[in-house]
């Protein structure tokens, strides 16, 4: 049973590093990426082969997998920013990019193809993951509370008010871009040395959806919402496995009543606080005596 | 200071400014007044380098003025905007560091921020505040310190009375003067032309994208032309 739990904190905290990843981009430039899930498979691949084939210290694969996801990230965000491409032609951009990414690693005979990768080694434990999702945590937190991330804030909000203070829209699209794809290359790390083995159609759409439900559900230009709603929705479904088919379906009221009871997420604009708890329960003792 | 020499400005076909000139000295408070459609937000969004002129010649002190935003906003020229254009989901204080956005100096930063706490107290309570919760004329407020925050030499106000009361518009008519009187010059866009030209050393009148008249504030206002058609006075 403690076994159970811990495979599922392991999962959803991987979620949460590629989570708070899309959070620093979707929730605070509004831009929307359909095809996170590609940075993730290039992060797992990349991982996976230079420790399975080379040999190489899973920590300084780990490392490879955030640099070469980033660089992926750079190479489809030059083009597509500066472009300014409108935010839905970017999103379907991404779609393209996550779709063309899966059909390559299919294709590849380094990444051996649709048969995958089996029996890489099992490096990733839950510590590990604690420690690198808190370390990821910790960066985007600070990131976001920066000159930079109150940039891409002001870029959200009204990108030619942006323009008017001196902020260069596209650098501060494509830097929040390539950190958000380092953290998917890096949870894509994780879990390839989790499930010791990985193939291309693990990281469909679909997976790219889940991440930006989570974000979305989590709360827009909130790091703490996001991190929530990453582990609710890799929890809830999990632990209802034993309910079968039915887990999609809670799945989905899950993601319903959250549109209904908060259309700006858990946690939209805001992050959760400790005066924001004690405000929270000032509040509820009060309502509950009057 | 500002020089514009024969501007001419397009939105796709629709010519919005034809062949516009105009001077803006060092130290003074010039008013650009006109009615709704005039062209007076074109220009200021070109100024500020946000819009493209299809030609003509902006010099600012002396040299041609850059064509990127943040060029421009490094050589000194900062727009505050119609309808103040905040950014609703940072905080007041946040707002004001966001004008602040190229300078490095920390320290000139933080004196800065308690510099425009003193020039609007209200805005001293307000600082955590998020800045789509506020007022409108603590919103211009705001927007004007923003602005302010980028140390500019040119302050580009682009109808800094739109939508406020009466008595929050002499308020800040009354602090443009005060912000003027500390070395910044000011090129202000009004419809009120009425209080603009009262305040201003120079102004320009313009309409349908041309200039009708110039001369000093104070001679636009017995002006019988500008009378007639922008302060609603019979003859
Ligand atoms: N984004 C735009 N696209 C097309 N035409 C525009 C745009 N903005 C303004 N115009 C036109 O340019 C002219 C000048 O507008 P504007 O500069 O906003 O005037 P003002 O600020 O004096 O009210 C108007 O005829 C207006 O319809
Ligand atoms: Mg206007």
């Amino acid at each position: 049973m403690t076994q159970y739990l811990s495979g599922i904190l392991s999962l959803g905290l991987i979620y949460v590093i590629a989570t708070v990843g899309l959070a620093v981009f979707t929730g605070f430039t509004g831009l929307f990426s359909l095809g996170h899930a590609a940075f993730f498979a290039i992060g797992a691949y990349t991982a996976a082969i230079l420790t399975y084939f080379y040999g190489v210290n899973f920590y300084l694969a780990l490392a490879a997998a955030g640099v070469m996801s980033g660089l992926v990230g750079f190479l489809i965000g030059y083009p597509t920013l500066k472009a300014k491409l409108r935010t839905d032609y970017f999103a379907i951009a991404t779609l393209g990019f996550g779709e063309a990414t899966r059909v390559l690693l299919e294709n590849l005979s380094i990444t051996q193809g649709a048969r995958g990768l089996p029996g890489i080694t099992n490096y990733t434990t839950l510590p590990v993951i604690i420690v690198i999702a808190a370390l990821v945590i910790w960066v985007a937190w600070n990131f976001v509370h920066s000159r930079h991330g109150r940039a891409a804030i002001a870029i959200r909000e009204d990108f030619v008010a942006a323009e008017m203070m001196g902020v260069n829209i596209f650098i501060g699209r494509l830097r929040s871009l390539i950190f958000s794809a380092a953290c998917g290359g890096i949870a894509g790390g994780l879990f390839a040395h989790y499930f010791c083995f990985i193939q291309p159609s693990m990281f469909t759409a679909y997976m790219s959806t889940q991440l930006t439900a989570a974000v979305v559900a989590g709360g827009m230009g909130s790091i703490s919402g996001p991190v929530m709603a990453a582990l609710i929705f890799i929890g809830v479904p999990e632990l209802l496995r034993v309910a079968n088919i039915w887990r999609l379906v809670a799945y989905g009221l899950l993601l319903v009543l959250i549109m209904i009871f908060r259309p700006q997420g858990l946690l939209g604009y805001r992050e959760i606080s400790l005066s924001g708890i004690r405000d929270f329960f000032a509040r509820f003792r009060k309502g509950a005596r009057s | 200071m500002l020089s514009i020499r024969n501007l001419n400005v397009k939105y796709g076909q629709i010519h919005a400014l034809h062949g516009i000139s105009l001077e803006v000295e060092t130290g003074r408070v010039v008013a650009v007044v006109g009615a709704n459609g005039a062209g007076k937000t074109t220009l200021m969004m070109t100024l500020a380098g946000l819009l493209s002129p299809a030609g003509g010649e902006i010099l600012f002190e002396g040299t041609a003025l850059p064509k990127e935003a943040y060029k421009i906003l490094g050589r000194g020229i900062c727009l505050v905007p119609e309808r103040r254009r905040l950014y609703a989901n940072l905080t007041v204080r946040e707002n004001l560091l966001m004008g602040a956005y190229l300078r490095k100096d920390k320290a000139g930063i933080a004196a800065d921020l308690e510099r425009m706490y003193d020039l609007f107290p209200i805005m001293r309570e307000r600082i955590k505040q998020y800045a789509g919760t506020l007022s409108g004329g603590e919103q211009q407020m705001v927007a004007i310190a923003r602005g302010l925050m980028s140390r500019p030499k040119l302050l580009l106000l682009d109808e800094p009375s739109l939508g406020l009361a009466p008595l929050m518009v002499q308020f800040m008519f009354k602090t443009i003067r005060e912000i003027n009187a500390e070395g910044v010059t000011v090129l202000l866009a009004e419809q009120n032309a009425f209080q603009a030209l009262d305040m201003a050393d120079d102004a320009f009148v313009l309409e349908t994208g041309r200039v009708l008249v110039s001369g000093s504030g104070k001679e636009l206002l017995e002006n019988p032309l500008v009378r007639k058609a922008y302060l609603g006075v019979k003859h």
